[in-house]
């Protein structure tokens, strides 16, 4: 299976491990990764911001840069969501929208729902705290959302379940938002750190060792917090787990 | 009202300022929603009983002028005087004379946020009638001339030290005495004069039912009951959109509301409504206010759906940490960002973005409504009116110019990759950089993925 | 044109998408044993349950609820069961019930779902005695208990109807730092007895 690699702007320019761990998985599993070198942003700032004009171009270059991979996997639930509902506003009717909104897939959900993996060799003999992080959540419906009376389950707690040594935090407030948000996190300065404290303050009453989530955005934001802090909490997107990368010893 | 336009993070952070209480109240607001959370989960066939309500909401929606019509005729029928409002100055004037024709000098009033929304209160007392609000925690917060923070819980920004200040000042309770049983047996004491003296009970309505011409109020405390079964005057101040069609549908109803507002199994106290008693006389009166407006939106009318349950208000992490008063609305919080932008989006134009985008309020929600993508709607309406600042703009502008360019955006991280590592820290970190103030940037790696890609599928050929 | 016309055309000028009407019957929880859930969620919401195997028993049963037993005003709306303290039946004025301790009604049935029982104007010509009594006593039969919202609905009819309401507990309150007080405005205590059964 060939697929088109997704890589957000900001992964590629600030955590570019993350992306290639992302390949080394996916490689692992015998699919042929291809990055699109031409890729930028998926526009999700700007819409967010409610400039739509400023997205536009930005969903249509997306569009003609990925529209003929038969499918799109992306290290983001949140740039996933925005190419699953928000691109309908910019992209309604276009050719080969729809099967790029039905084939754009985060790292996860490919390897849960495509290639149907039940488990996930390796070891890795950590306290693991999961921040579900909200638009793979509620967005794409990585996990059960605490809100909805449903049966649990959790796309990335089940890809990590069959790792050696790994055990999970058991937190106060399964998936409250880590107030990153995007812009919002500037915008709202005061409420965005106090959510990212209180977070964080959760996964330190739990004995979390290592806190991970399916989006790297989150992570910047409580990792920033975090190194502030010096704290011993270290921070790993799903992929470097995945991939087998070791534990940091400081913060990115 | 007249604002000036608000400025929600300013607000907010002036909040969070005091880290006390920012704790005290989102853990009090957690604890409502975990209430909420076991409640819900105690019904087996809850997503269907959100189902049903949507579906029930969004059909009463769409034919809102019929079963207005069916409303009236039914409850007329039963000596009912069925009254029309389409603006708050209506609505007032119509409650007014009602008391006016009756000689009425003293009036009980339940919980009701239509009342709030239109001001019901200063425009009864600038004519020389009292007003008493009956809801503890409303009474509370009228005798402290402050407005409510929440509109389920409208006290639950006040410690009890300063209900206990606020009883010894009026009630004449004990200094010092902050005991909740202590000062709620007082407030019983006080407001029971208030009933006795009372000419006439005003309520708000949780639910009208087309099919029988009656209405429901749903309270705790059997204010509302008492208030208006002592007086022979009862007048009920509903919004068009609380009509449901059938008797029937108040099952789907009253099994979600107290569930989902405070995690009870049903309000102590819910009250049906159909005619007067002997010698008595009930008029309700039918509000617009804006409401037909919202309904031409198709991007926004899902709102009318709401029953001010408030758990929108109690899951928002947003909320729980910046307070009711720092939404400047009477209905605060998602449900009340989207109300207040749709009407007023100059001055409310930060409300849509004090907000995560995290969607626990669409998911919480009794009747669906999409508030989280309504919030993100109303940013597109407020950056197309310009209403939005212009260092945003501009920033937007100049963030798409550089992804629309690939080799821009490549050189632009390159530069920054570059000279990063070098500044000095007074230079990244000062009162400019809103993300520095409390967070580390990351910290810049050497080269890009997209470099390190070419450079590994240059090697493996 | 009047407020009511011009509210009904600007709701009739903009035509929006028809949405069905969905059916009222569902696959609703039904508890094996519907008194036991009655009985538990009404202590849960701070009431309390007595049973009297029967009529006749009735009067034992009051006279274990302490809070009748100390009342001197008392309303009984129960057949054989006297008033005390004052000719409450011809109370005209409802503010000449604000006197009273302990009130007895019959309700028309409970609801195992959440504890609440049904009573109509039919039954207590005075509504106001619900809610400034003191204390409030409700008899129902133990085999009128439905099992949801749904059943009680279809139980009721409002065709000739003034006044009806489920009470479900006391009086409560939260509103003072989401510490919960019994006994807000209306009745301090209530307890449901179950006539028969067990």
């Amino acid at each position: 299976m060939r697929i088109g690699l997704f890589v957000p702007c900001y992964i590629d320019q600030l955590y570019p491990d993350v992306a290639l761990a992302t390949v080394e998985v996916l490689e692992q599993l015998g699919v042929e990764v291809e990055f699109p070198t031409e890729q930028t942003c998926c526009g999700q700032p700007m819409a967010n911001t409610g400039c739509q004009h400023e997205t536009r171009p930005l969903a249509q270059k997306f569009l003609r840069i990925f529209r003929d991979y038969e499918r799109v996997v992306c290290p983001s639930g949140s740039c996933v969501a925005m190419v699953r509902h928000q691109y309908e506003d910019y992209l309604h009717g276009e050719p080969g929208f729809e099967h790029l909104r039905a084939n754009t897939f985060e790292l996860c959900e490919f390897l849960v729902d495509v290639l149907k993996l039940g488990r996930f060799e390796g070891a890795f003999p950590h306290q693991v705290g999961i921040h579900q992080s909200c638009h793979g959540l509620r967005g794409l419906r990585m996990a059960h959302a605490s809100e909805l009376i449903e049966p649990m389950y959790s796309k990335m707690r089940q890809l990590l379940e069959s790792l050696e040594g790994i055990r999970f935090s058991q937190l106060e407030r399964p998936d409250e938002c880590c107030g990153f948000g995007g812009t919002f996190a500037i915008n709202e300065e005061a409420v965005s750190c106090q959510m990212g404290l209180d977070r964080l303050a959760d996964h330190q009453r739990a004995g979390t060792e290592v806190l991970t989530a399916p989006d790297m955005s989150c992570l910047m934001h409580l990792a920033g917090l975090l190194r502030r802090q010096n704290s011993h909490i270290r921070i790993m997107h799903i992929a470097q787990i995945l991939a087998g990368r070791e534990v940091p010893n400081g913060h990115r | 009202m007249a604002h000036a336009n608000i400025e929600h993070a300013v607000d907010a952070a002036r909040f969070i300022d005091n880290q006390e209480r920012t704790h005290w109240h989102d853990q009090a607001l957690w604890f409502v929603r975990v209430k909420r959370d076991r409640a819900a989960g105690s019904v087996a066939e809850w997503e269907e009983l959100r189902s049903r309500a949507a579906q029930i909401k969004r059909h009463t929606m769409s034919r809102l002028a019929d079963y207005l019509e069916q409303f009236e005729e039914q409850a007329t029928r039963r000596g009912v005087h069925v009254h029309w409002a389409r603006t708050a100055e209506d609505h007032n004037r119509i409650v007014l004379e009602i008391l006016s024709r009756h000689h009425v000098e003293r009036v009980v009033k339940s919980k009701s946020m239509l009342t709030e929304e239109c001001h019901l209160n200063p425009f009864l007392e600038r004519h020389g009638i009292e007003v008493v609000d009956t809801d503890l925690g409303e009474r509370i917060v009228q005798l402290r001339k402050e407005p409510p923070s929440h509109i389920v819980l409208p006290a639950i920004h006040i410690k009890k030290q300063e209900v206990g200040e606020t009883f010894h000042q009026h009630l004449g309770t004990e200094k010092g005495a902050s005991d909740p049983n202590y000062l709620t047996e007082a407030a019983r004491g006080h407001l029971r004069s208030k009933f006795m003296a009372a000419e006439a009970g005003i309520t708000g309505v949780n639910f009208a039912v087309a099919e029988t011409g009656g209405f429901v109020v749903c309270t705790n405390e059997g204010n509302a009951d008492i208030g208006i079964s002592l007086p022979r005057l009862h007048i009920a101040c509903m919004g068009i959109e609380k009509l449901i069609p059938r008797a029937a549908d108040l099952a789907v109803f009253t099994r979600l509301l107290a569930r989902n507002a405070t995690g009870q199994p049903i309000t102590t106290y819910t009250s049906h409504f159909h005619a007067a008693p002997p010698g008595g006389e009930l008029h309700v009166v039918l509000v617009d206010h804006g409401r037909s407006a919202l309904r031409t939106s198709s991007k926004f009318r899902e709102a009318l759906c709401c029953i001010r349950c408030g758990a929108c208000l109690n899951t928002c992490p947003v909320y729980r940490r910046s307070g009711g008063y720092s939404y400047h609305a009477t209905i605060p919080g998602p449900i009340g960002s989207v109300l207040n932008a749709t009407q007023d989006a100059k001055t409310y134009h930060s409300l849509p973005y004090a907000c995560s985008l995290c969607g626990s309020c669409s998911d919480v929600c009794p009747v669906k409504i999409p508030l989280d993508q309504q919030l993100l709607a109303l940013r597109g309406e407020i950056a197309e009116q310009k209403y939005l600042p212009l260092s945003k703009r501009v920033l937007m502008k100049l963030t798409s110019f550089v992804m629309c360019r690939t080799w821009l955006f490549n050189l632009s991280g390159k530069v920054a990759r570059r000279i990063m590592p070098w500044m000095p820290r007074f230079l990244i970190y000062n009162r400019l950089n809103a993300w520095g103030r409390q967070r580390e940037i990351p910290e810049f790696p050497k080269q890009s993925f997209r470099e390190l890609y070419k450079k590994r599928h240059e090697q493996s050929r | 044109m009047s407020s009511r016309d011009k509210i009904l055309s600007d709701l009739r000028a903009e035509r929006i998408p028809d949405v069905a009407l969905p059916p009222t019957a569902g696959n609703w929880t039904v508890y094996d044993d519907p008194r036991q859930q009655f009985v538990q969620v009404l202590e849960a919401v701070g009431g309390r349950a007595v049973t009297a195997p029967d009529e006749g028993s009735l009067e034992t049963a009051l006279s274990g609820i302490d809070v009748y037993r100390q009342a001197a005003r008392i309303w009984s709306l129960l057949p054989g069961i006297p008033s005390a303290g004052g000719n409450w039946s011809e109370v005209t004025d409802p503010h000449d019930l604000e006197t009273l301790e302990c009130c007895l009604v019959p309700g028309e049935f409970g609801v195992a779902e959440n504890g609440a029982v049904w009573i109509t104007h039919t039954i207590i010509p005075q509504r106001a005695a619900l809610f400034v009594t003191q204390h409030l006593i409700l008899v129902i039969n133990a085999d009128q208990l439905v099992h949801n919202m749904h059943e009680a609905y279809d139980r009721i009819s409002f065709e000739q109807a003034q006044f009806g309401i489920f009470i479900s507990g006391p009086s409560k309150t939260a509103d003072i730092e989401q510490s919960l007080v019994i006994g807000a405005h209306g009745a301090r205590s209530l307890t449901v007895v179950l006539l028969g059964g067990r």
